[in-house]
């Protein structure tokens, strides 16, 4: 793959920085993205592509909610729970969210370890990553039972437009396939690294090649990515 | 001072990535059926994409011939006029035009153009290709469906496209169709994120983006705008399906059918066409753009010529497909919109044509005083210049909401966008493959035959699609099954639709001549070594041709100029291949 020389052309080559090093590498040959791998920059693109089609879930919902003429049921009541006879608002939703925030904190440390090749930790980290993930997930199922126990189907809900529930499982059953793809994800890495992949240089299953930590790094990426989609859901979804 | 050409200063930066490890397959079924060679990928891209083209091709003759001798044939019923048309339209801008563009001729011509082993992901390139094949196979599997496939027109407007009463709602017809639109969108993916990334990322030393050939930048481009644009269509699958299957509301409206109130209501039809055409102008676009580029250097090589203000040319492209995602809405001029969104529709769309028309210009201005070979691929260059400058004048027509207004959704749009996106990319295909078929076998394509194949496709085109302008005019509509008697449907109309049927049967039997070609030259077509066209780009100095495994042999090419010093003068050559170092500076001198 797309390995690093030794020396890099940054002795031999000076770049500017700033504005004119952005102009300098885009008109050099090779790679538009110094020091960018192959993997990342194909990961960095798939992201830019995935969030046009949250990006168009989201305003279609946001759309649909715009133009009823019904009443939209109101989240922080529907998203409410009592717990030990207090009523909390959209309680739930934010150890969910606490979690899957977490979840990147451990995430950001194992790419960390990733890259002083500890192998142990930079697993262990992953598998707590994956767990969180798998959390999230449980409280996702746990949240929709609870609605669907309540009335809500895709096609209508006791309090108002039937857009809600469409809308909402839609789009959070889209994110929360997400997230389980990347536990899976997660999961296949970490074996990987526990097993020590990285440092044997063993070959990939499916694709022959031989991995690096990196992929550690790009994993990451895409576990933020799903991240910082749920906090746009969040907002747009639960808080307006 | 900096070569303004390519950007790069006088010298030539040392390698950055270690040269790449291929997959060396170990039998036959790796090494040709899954395969994970991008050329190989390339060629079953193409395959497919032709044999399901001209499926699209047959339903196009029957709608022709129930058109034109409504009571001769009973071949086509109402309801089956629609499926067809609908398949049609399909098929031929998703799944023959788009994977043919940017699978196939993505796939080939990327890596030898910018001087790479492979694409950079080889596995998830190969699954493109067979999740494309799914795509397709869930798409023919509609046919056998109880019903037929969906009638819904190509763009699957709800509320009728959902309606089991409609054409296009009712059976499995459209939920085959949405399914495969979600298969055929997955596997694009995989296969776009390649050539992006390939382009960006895997180009040879030497190679910069200034130096590619027009060819990889309409790829490119389009590519980037495919990644940007399916994912609004991929959800509109997606909401169309759960309010076909689950019963949401996302875009029914609360609608009566058969005297009979629906469950749904609520939703809006206008945001489908919103997200719709939010992909469908772009996808315009997508089949257009590696058109203009194979175009460009079809013309310079062919005319012996560099190519008029490269520099110019790559600029109109990349602001081509900016600009096609703020014109969408003028698809909708008649869904209603806000006065003020069609002014800014309109506006956009006419903005395009100004680095459209740039590119025109500089490309009559590259054929100016050239040294002009009439070789197969330049005929089809010169045909669809003349095509696309037809088909965009229309569009300048159909931009203005005035305009269209009384001519939409007659014959007049029919014409249009057949000669702009059908005719014209189609004219380019066929080009291509003239001029890379020798590449890909090492054996030249039978010239006479391929004089008798342009010259019919050509003028029958026109003869199919320029009286089709005028019908439109006259407002005879378009998606009608027949016209019966109609007060102002005069006779001549007749006269001419059955004009059309027949120049139709003609061409598309024309096509068979190009595929008989195809695989007679395989065998019995003249040698013809490794750069019949004395061209400069890095895939006909490939060392062996067809080029094999890693395209390069041992050592990676090296470029020192960009892809047009054509006749450059005191050169030894009238060409200068981009990686031959020696005398450039001199030349290039010379030529600025
Ligand atoms: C031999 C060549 C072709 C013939 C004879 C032909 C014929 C037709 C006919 C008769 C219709 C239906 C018109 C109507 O009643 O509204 C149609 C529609 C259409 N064709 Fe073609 N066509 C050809 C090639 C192509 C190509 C190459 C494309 C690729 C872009 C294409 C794209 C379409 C589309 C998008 C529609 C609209 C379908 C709809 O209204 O839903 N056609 N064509
Ligand atoms: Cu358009």
């Amino acid at each position: 793959m797309s390995a690093p020389l030794k020396p890099p052309a940054a002795e031999t080559y000076h770049r500017p920085a700033g504005l004119a090093g952005f102009a300098a590498d885009w008109a050099s040959d090779q790679r538009a993205f110094k020091n960018v791998s192959w993997g990342k920059a194909m990961m960095w693109i798939f992201l830019l592509s995935d969030t046009f089609i949250f990006g168009c879930f989201l305003l279609a919902y946001m759309s649909a909610r715009m133009a009823t003429t019904v009443p939209w049921p109101n989240p922080s009541e529907v998203f409410a729970l009592d717990i030990a006879g207090a009523h909390v608002p959209l309680i739930l939703i934010a150890i969910m969210t606490f979690v899957l925030i977490s979840s990147s904190g451990t995430m950001a440390m194992a790419v960390n370890c990733g890259y002083r090749r500890d192998r142990r930790k930079t697993a262990a980290l992953m598998l707590v990553t994956a767990f969180f993930g798998a959390t999230f997930v449980g409280m996702q199922a746990f949240e929709w039972s609870k609605l669907i126990a309540e009335g809500v189907r895709p096609w209508g809900n006791p309090w108002g437009a039937a857009q809600f529930g469409s809308s909402f499982f839609m789009i959070t059953g889209f994110h929360g396939t997400h997230v389980t793809f990347g536990v899976i994800f997660l999961l296949i890495v970490a074996r990987k690294v526990w097993r020590g992949d990285f440092d044997t240089e063993r070959r990939g299953f499916f694709t022959s090649r031989k991995g690096r930590y990196e992929i550690v790094e790009i994993t990451g990426l895409y576990w933020h990515f799903v991240d910082l989609v749920w906090v746009f859901i969040f907002a747009f979804f639960y808080l307006w | 001072m900096v070569d303004v050409r390519s950007g790069l200063g006088e010298a030539l930066p040392p390698p950055e990535v270690e040269d790449v490890e291929l997959y060396h397959p170990h039998s036959w079924w790796t090494r040709y059926v899954f395969s994970q060679d991008a050329k190989i990928i390339a060629i079953q891209y193409a395959t497919t994409a032709i044999a399901i083209g001209m499926v699209a091709l047959v339903l196009s003759w029957l709608m022709r011939l129930q058109l034109g001798f409504p009571d001769t044939f009973q071949l086509v019923d109402a309801e089956a006029y629609y499926q067809f048309i609908t398949m049609h339209g399909m098929i031929m801008v998703i799944y023959l035009l788009t994977a043919l563009f940017l699978g196939g001729f993505g796939n080939y011509l990327i890596p030898l153009m910018v001087g790479a082993r492979d694409m950079v992901f080889p596995y998830a390139n190969m699954l493109s290709y067979w999740i494309y094949l799914l795509a397709v196979l869930v798409l023919v599997a509609s046919f056998f469906a109880p019903g037929g496939p969906t009638g819904a027109g190509w763009t699957l407007y709800p509320p009728q496209a959902l309606l089991s009463g409609t054409p296009g709602g009712k059976d499995w017809g459209i939920i085959l169709m949405l399914s495969s639109l979600i298969i055929f969108i997955i596997g694009f993916t995989m296969g776009g994120l390649n050539y992006v990334v390939t382009v960006l990322q895997g180009r040879a030393r030497g190679m910069t983006l200034m130096r590619m050939p027009l060819t990889v930048w309409g790829i490119f481009t389009a590519t980037v705008m495919a990644l940007l644009a399916f994912p609004a269509l991929f959800v509109a699958c997606v909401m169309m399906l759960f309010d076909r299957l689950l019963g949401t509301s996302f875009f029914m409206p609360a609608i009566v059918e058969m005297g009979e109130q629906l469950p749904y209501g609520g939703g809006s039809p206008i945001l489908f066409q919103h997200l719709f055409w939010f992909f469908g102008h772009p996808e315009v676009y997508i089949v257009a753009l590696p058109a203009f580029g194979i175009v460009s250097d079809l013309i310079s090589t062919h005319a012996r010529k560099n190519i008029f203000g490269y520099r110019m040319m790559v600029w109109a492209i990349v602001i081509i497909g900016g600009l096609s995602f703020v014109v969408w809405a003028h698809h909708m001029y008649v869904s209603g919109m806000n006065p003020y969104f069609g002014f800014f529709f309109a506006t956009t769309t006419l903005i395009i044509a100004v680095p459209t028309a740039i590119k025109v210009y500089n490309w009559v201005l590259t054929l100016w005083r050239g040294n002009i070979h009439l070789t197969l691929p330049m005929l089809f260059a010169l045909a669809f210049i003349v095509t696309f400058v037809n088909g965009g004048l229309t569009g300048l027509f159909l931009g203005n909401v005035v305009v269209d207004v009384p001519l939409s959704d007659t014959m007049f749009v029919v014409a249009h966008f057949h000669m702009v996106m059908g005719v014209a990319p189609i004219l380019v295909i066929f080009g291509a493959i003239y001029h890379w078929y020798p590449k890909i076998t090492g054996r030249m394509l039978d010239e006479t035959l391929g004089q008798i194949h342009f010259w019919i496709t050509f003028i029958g085109a026109y003869g199919i699609f320029f009286p089709m302008h005028y019908l439109g005019l006259i407002g005879v509509p378009r998606r009608y099954y027949e016209l019966g008697e109609t007060a102002f449907v005069p006779d001549s109309v007749h006269t001419l639709n059955a004009f059309i049927s027949i120049m139709a049967l003609i061409v598309g039997a024309a096509q068979i001549v190009l595929l008989f070609n195809l695989v007679w030259s395989l065998r019995h077509g003249r040698e013809a070594g490794g750069n019949p066209w004395r061209a400069t780009t890095l895939e006909w100095q490939t060392p062996e041709t067809p080029p094999p495994h890693g395209n390069w042999g041992k050592e990676l090419p090296v470029v020192y100029r960009w892809a047009y010093d054509y006749s450059v003068p005191g050169a030894p050559e009238d060409f200068i291949p981009q990686n031959q170092p020696a005398p450039s500076r001199v030349s290039h001198e010379a030529a600025s």
